[in-house]
Parts: structure tokens; C-alpha cells; sequence
């Protein structure tokens, strides 16, 4: 195994993944909602009860590149796949992440916050996939 | 209100949160996963850092009866099935995942960045959704 030294940002990423974390961690402490990305979204495309927090959590995700800009221009936002490739990713994104009851949010930073052995299950069913996928794609196909 | 308000702010950070990370960039995410090329760990940092901050609240929610602004009472997750559907809908996900290096919440960050591509994933998420919904009510 080689590590990319050049696109290794551990400080950024490290401050990224702890602003999310503070996010979920006040979206649960005082709204008592879990942060899983796939969960807010299925609950507007299945009609849930409680629509309007979930419009207006995404509502702020759209924002955030408008606000970012405020103070920076965009860092790079580079496509892997073409538009077919694309349909497909969102297609099995959309269906398995509902199936899942979460994504790398809901399972990955909120499940293995709360020490749940379902959600270290489905994190590593989900990382497997990637690690097996990304392989077949960059050295085989 | 003042759920629609915390859902608000809390989006927002979440999606400053992955532009910071990383997380929003599809070739950094196939760079961490990509274990056989040129590995990018960036992204299990990201993970460390969410967990870090968040386990804390978590803990703290656990311990509370109702949620601290809203006073509704405090729900967490209670299911520990681990089945066919949590394993086979994970490993579709990660499919999906290391395909387009994009995940729920970056998808929505690069719509919001005015990607076309991104939008064209969202309208494909959604309809995996919806496909979803429909099988479940059969």
C-alpha cells in the first residue's frame, strides 16, 4: 500500500469530520433527530409525519457552499464517473441506503457514536463494497 | 419553529463540515477507497473527528429524558437486527459509493455548488427512494 502523501489532508479533514460531528451531536442533544443524510431525505420522499425540519435541515446543506463562499472560493468538486455511471451510483445509493435504514452518517458517525454493533455491521458491509468496487473499477475493468 | 431553526443550522454545518473534509470532493472519495492505487486516508479521519466530537452528545443524549430545546422526548435508535436487508442494503450502498464517490449528504452539497452531475445523482437517489417507498406499501 502506497499513501498519497499530496491529496493527504489530515488537519482539514480532521476539523471537517468534527464540524459534522457537532452537527449531529446538537441535532440529537437538543432536537433529539438523528443526522443520517439518507434517513431525512427517505422520510420526505416517503411523506413522514415531520417534514419540515427535514426541508429545512437539507435547505442548509444547499446552502453551505453558497455560505463557504462567503469566506473561500470552493475547493475542487471533481466527478469520477460519467452520467450513466452517475445514474446507476444514485439508483443503488437511494434504494440501499433506504434498505439500510442509513448511510455513512446515520450508521457511520451517529450509529457508531451510540456503540451500536448494527450500525459497525452495516459500516462494514458498505466500506467492503466501496474497497471491492473502487478496485474492480481502477484495476481491472 | 424551533426544530425547523436547529435543522436549519445544523444542515448547515454539516455541509460546511463535508466542503472542510473533503468529503464533498468524488475523487478524494475514491482516493480513500481506492486501497490498491495511491490511498488517500483523509476520510477515516473525517470519521475520527465526527465520532470524537459526537460521541460525547450522544452520551449525554442517552441520559436525557427529552431533547434540550424542543423538550419532545428523546428516541434513539433501539434496533439491533443486524439481517439480509441492513447487510445487502449497506453493500449496494458502497456499491453505489465507490462508483460515484459520492455519498446522501455530498450529493445535496454538490447540488447546492451547482453541479449538473450532482443533480443528475440526486434525481437518481430520489427515485431509488422512492422505488423503496413503492416495494415496501406493495
Amino acid at each position: 500500500m502506497q499513501i498519497d502523501l499530496i491529496h493527504f489532508t489530515p488537519w482539514a479533514s480532521l476539523a471537517g469530520g468534527a464540524l459534522i460531528g457537532l452537527s449531529a451531536g446538537l441535532l440529537i442533544l437538543l432536537g433529539a433527530r438523528i443526522a443520517g443524510i439518507a434517513g431525512i431525505i427517505g422520510g420526505l420522499v416517503q411523506g413522514a409525519a415531520d417534514r419540515q425540519w427535514r426541508y429545512l435541515f437539507v435547505l442548509g446543506i444547499l446552502l453551505s457552499p453558497l455560505v463557504w463562499q462567503l469566506f473561500a472560493p470552493l475547493p475542487a468538486l471533481q466527478m469520477v464517473s460519467n452520467p450513466l455511471g452517475l445514474v446507476i451510483a444514485g439508483l443503488l445509493v437511494g434504494i440501499g441506503t433506504r434498505y439500510a435504514n442509513g448511510c455513512t452518517s446515520g450508521h457511520g458517525i451517529c450509529g457508531l457514536s451510540r456503540f451500536s454493533v448494527r450500525s459497525l455491521a452495516a459500516v462494514l458491509s458498505f466500506m467492503s463494497a466501496g474497497f471491492a468496487t473502487v478496485f474492480v473499477i481502477k484495476h481491472v475493468l | 419553529m424551533r426544530l425547523n431553526l436547529l435543522g436549519l443550522l445544523t444542515g448547515l454545518l454539516f455541509g460546511l463540515g463535508l466542503l472542510l473534509a473533503g468529503m464533498a470532493n468524488p475523487a478524494k472519495v475514491q482516493g480513500f477507497l481506492d486501497l490498491a492505487g495511491l490511498w488517500d486516508p483523509s476520510l477515516a479521519l473525517v470519521m475520527a473527528g465526527g465520532i470524537g466530537v459526537a460521541l460525547p452528545f450522544f452520551l449525554l443524549a442517552k441520559r436525557s429524558p427529552t431533547a434540550r430545546l424542543t423538550g419532545e422526548p428523546m428516541q434513539l435508535p433501539s434496533s439491533s437486527v443486524i439481517d439480509k436487508r441492513l447487510l445487502l442494503g449497506s453493500a449496494a450502498f458502497g456499491v453505489g459509493w465507490g462508483i460515484g464517490g459520492i455519498c446522501p449528504g455530498p450529493a445535496l452539497v454538490l447540488v447546492g455548488s451547482g453541479i449538473l452531475d450532482g443533480v443528475l445523482f440526486v434525481a437518481a437517489m430520489l427515485a431509488g427512494m422512492a422505488l423503496f417507498s413503492w416495494l415496501e406499501r406493495r
